[in-house]
C-alpha cells in the first residue's frame, strides 16, 4: 500500500468536503443560521444540473454554468420569503424550519425523480487521469478540489475586498447599526444565501459526475459540510477548506486500513479536533 | 419651510412612550442641540428621525416630505446620517472600512471624501488598518462621525458625543464642527454636557420626560432657566 498515495487521493475528496461546506460556512458566518436543509439543496441541485443536461443534451459544466443563475434565484427568493422571517433572538425557528425544508426536498425530489439512484455522464472525463511522477491523479478528482480552492479564494476577494463584502461582514457584526449605514439586511442576507446556492450548484455539479446520488443522500453530505466548517472554525472560509480535507484525508486513510473504517474515521478525526481545539483551527478573532 | 422638523412626535416602546408629541425645527445650515438629563428622550428622538424607530408618517417631514415611516436605510438615502451612541464600529472591519462603508447606502455629491476624513482627523490615516475597535475612544468616535460624513449628509445627528471621553478629547472633536458645517451639513446634536453643547449651537432645546421643556438661543436664555428645565426644578 501506498501512503502518499492515499493520502493524495483525501486532499482532493477533501475538496469535494470543502465545496459542500463553503456555502454553510457563508451563511453561517453572516447570519448565524444553521441550514439543515444544505445537504438536500445540494442534491437537488444534482438533479436540476441531470434536468439539464438529459433535456438539453449539455455538456454537465454547461448545465452546471445555466443552473448558477437559476439557484442564485432560488437562494435569494427562499431567504428573502421564508427564512428571514425566522431570524432573531431564538436560535430555535430557522433550525425548525430548516428541517422541515430538508423534509419537502427529499419528498419532491422523491416525487419527481423516483427513488432510483442517478448521475450525470461526464464523458471521458470520468477515466481520464494525470500521471505526476509514481501518482496517478484523476482528472475529475483533481478538478473538484481546485475548483474548491478557486470558490474559497472567490468568498475571500468577495468578503474581504468589495464593497458587498463590507456590508456582509458590517451586518454580521450589528445589522441595526448597518441600517444606519444604508444596508438592507434583509437583501445582504438573500444575497447572501443565493451566493451560496451557487456554491451549492458547483458543489452538486462534482457529487453528481462523482458517484450515484438518490433523493435521500443529502443528510449525510450535510454531517460532512458541518463537520468541515465546524474543524475549521466557524466563518472562516480556509479554515473550511481545511476541514474538508482533514476529513477527506481521515476517511481514506481509514478506508486503506479498513474499507469498514472510511465514514467512522472522518467522524473519529471531527471529535478529535473538537477535543482539542473546541473552537476549529482558525476561529474568527471577533465574535 | 425649514429642512427637518417633528410635528407633536410620540414614540413608544411597547407599550412604554417615550416622547409626548415633541417639536423640533432645524433650518438648513443650522446646528441645533438638544439637551437634557438621562431619560429625557434624547436618544428616542435621534432614533425617531434615523428611523431606528417607527412614528407616523407626518410626524416627522424633512425636505417638504414625510419620513416618520420610513426605516432607516431610506433615511440615509435621502441625507440624513447618525453618529450612533456608542460609536458602534463595526469590529471585523478595519478603520477604512468602517469609513469606506459609511458610503454604502449614499454617496452624495460632496466635499467629504475618504481623503478629506483623513484630512479632518489625521491620526485616523495613521491607524488606517487597525480593526475599528482596537482606537481608544476619541480615535473610535473620529471614525464614527467620519463614517457619518460619508454619504454627504444634509443633516448629522451626533448621539452623545462626548459620553465617557476625557474633556481634552471632547474639545479635539467638537474642533471638527466648524469645518463640517462649511461644508454644508445642518447639526442636531444631543449632549448630556450643556457647556459644550451650547457653545457649538445656534438654538438648543431642553427636554425632560419625552417633552420640550424650553428652547431658545444659548446667550438669551440664563443658566438658572436652563437647570431648571433640565432637572425640572421650579425657580422662585
Amino acid at each position: 500500500m501506498n501512503w502518499a498515495d492515499t493520502i493524495i487521493q483525501g486532499v482532493l475528496l477533501g475538496g469535494l468536503y470543502a465545496l459542500f461546506a463553503a456555502g454553510l460556512s457563508l451563511v453561517f458566518g453572516i447570519m448565524r443560521l444553521v441550514n439543515l436543509a444544505h445537504g438536500d439543496l445540494i442534491v437537488m441541485g444534482a438533479f436540476l444540473i441531470l434536468l439539464l443536461t438529459s433535456a438539453l443534451g449539455l455538456n454537465p459544466f454547461l448545465a452546471a454554468a445555466l443552473a448558477l443563475p437559476v439557484m442564485f434565484a432560488l437562494g435569494f427568493a427562499l431567504q428573502y420569503l421564508v427564512l428571514n422571517r425566522t431570524l432573531g433572538d431564538d436560535i430555535l425557528p430557522p433550525l425548525l424550519v430548516t428541517f422541515g425544508l430538508s423534509v419537502v426536498i427529499q419528498n419532491g425530489l422523491l416525487q419527481g425523480f423516483s427513488a432510483d439512484s442517478r448521475r450525470i455522464s461526464a464523458g471521458s472525463l470520468e477515466t481520464a487521469s494525470l500521471q505526476a511522477g509514481p501518482f496517478s491523479i484523476g482528472t475529475m478528482p483533481l478538478l473538484t478540489f481546485l475548483s474548491a480552492i478557486g470558490v474559497i479564494v472567490a468568498l475571500n476577494l468577495l468578503f474581504y475586498r468589495t464593497s458587498l463584502g463590507r456590508a456582509f461582514r458590517a451586518t454580521s457584526d450589528d445589522s441595526v447599526t448597518a441600517g444606519l449605514m444604508g444596508i438592507r439586511s434583509e437583501r445582504i442576507f438573500a444575497t447572501a444565501t443565493g451566493i451560496a446556492m451557487m456554491v451549492v450548484t458547483i458543489a452538486a455539479l462534482y457529487l453528481g459526475t462523482r458517484a450515484n446520488f438518490d433523493p435521500t443522500q443529502g443528510p449525510a453530505r450535510l454531517i460532512y459540510a458541518f463537520e468541515a466548517v465546524i474543524i475549521g472554525g466557524l466563518g472562516s472560509f480556509w479554515g473550511t477548506l481545511a476541514g474538508g480535507i482533514i476529513i477527506g484525508v481521515a476517511q481514506t486513510l481509514g478506508a486503506a486500513i479498513n474499507p469498514e473504517w472510511q465514514i467512522l474515521s472522518g467522524h473519529i478525526a471531527f471529535l478529535v479536533v473538537l477535543l482539542v481545539r473546541p473552537r476549529g483551527l482558525f476561529p474568527r478573532a471577533v465574535d | 419651510m425649514a429642512l427637518l422638523e417633528t410635528h407633536g412626535l410620540t414614540a413608544f416602546y411597547g407599550d412604554f412612550q417615550a416622547l409626548f408629541g415633541v417639536d423640533l425645527v432645524l433650518e438648513e445650515g443650522e446646528t441645533v442641540a438638544v439637551i437634557g438629563a438621562n431619560g429625557a428622550g434624547k436618544s428616542t428622538l435621534l432614533r425617531s428621525i434615523s428611523g431606528l424607530l417607527r412614528n407616523a408618517p407626518g410626524h416627522i417631514r424633512y425636505d417638504n416630505a414625510d419620513i416618520g415611516a420610513l426605516c432607516a436605510p431610506d433615511v440615509v438615502r435621502l441625507g440624513i446620517a447618525m453618529v450612533p451612541e456608542g460609536r458602534k464600529l463595526f469590529p471585523s472591519l478595519s478603520v477604512e472600512e468602517n469609513l469606506l462603508i459609511g458610503r454604502y447606502g449614499r454617496s452624495g455629491s460632496g466635499a467629504w471624501t475618504l481623503e478629506a476624513i483623513y484630512d479632518l482627523f489625521p491620526v485616523l490615516k495613521e491607524r488606517r488598518a487597525s480593526p475599528g475597535t482596537a482606537l481608544s475612544g476619541g480615535q473610535q468616535q473620529m471614525v464614527a462621525i467620519g463614517r457619518a460624513l460619508m454619504s454627504n449628509p444634509r443633516v448629522l445627528l451626533c448621539d452623545e458625543i462626548s459620553l465617557g471621553l476625557a474633556p481634552v478629547v471632547v474639545k479635539d472633536i467638537y474642533a471638527a464642527f466648524p469645518r463640517i458645517r462649511a461644508n454644508g451639513a445642518s447639526i442636531v446634536i444631543i449632549e448630556q454636557d450643556i457647556g459644550q453643547a451650547l457653545k457649538v449651537a445656534d438654538r438648543f432645546y431642553c427636554m425632560m420626560e419625552g417633552r420640550v421643556t424650553l428652547s431658545g438661543k444659548p446667550d438669551t436664555v440664563s443658566r438658572e432657566e436652563i437647570h431648571a428645565a433640565y432637572f425640572g426644578a421650579h425657580t422662585p
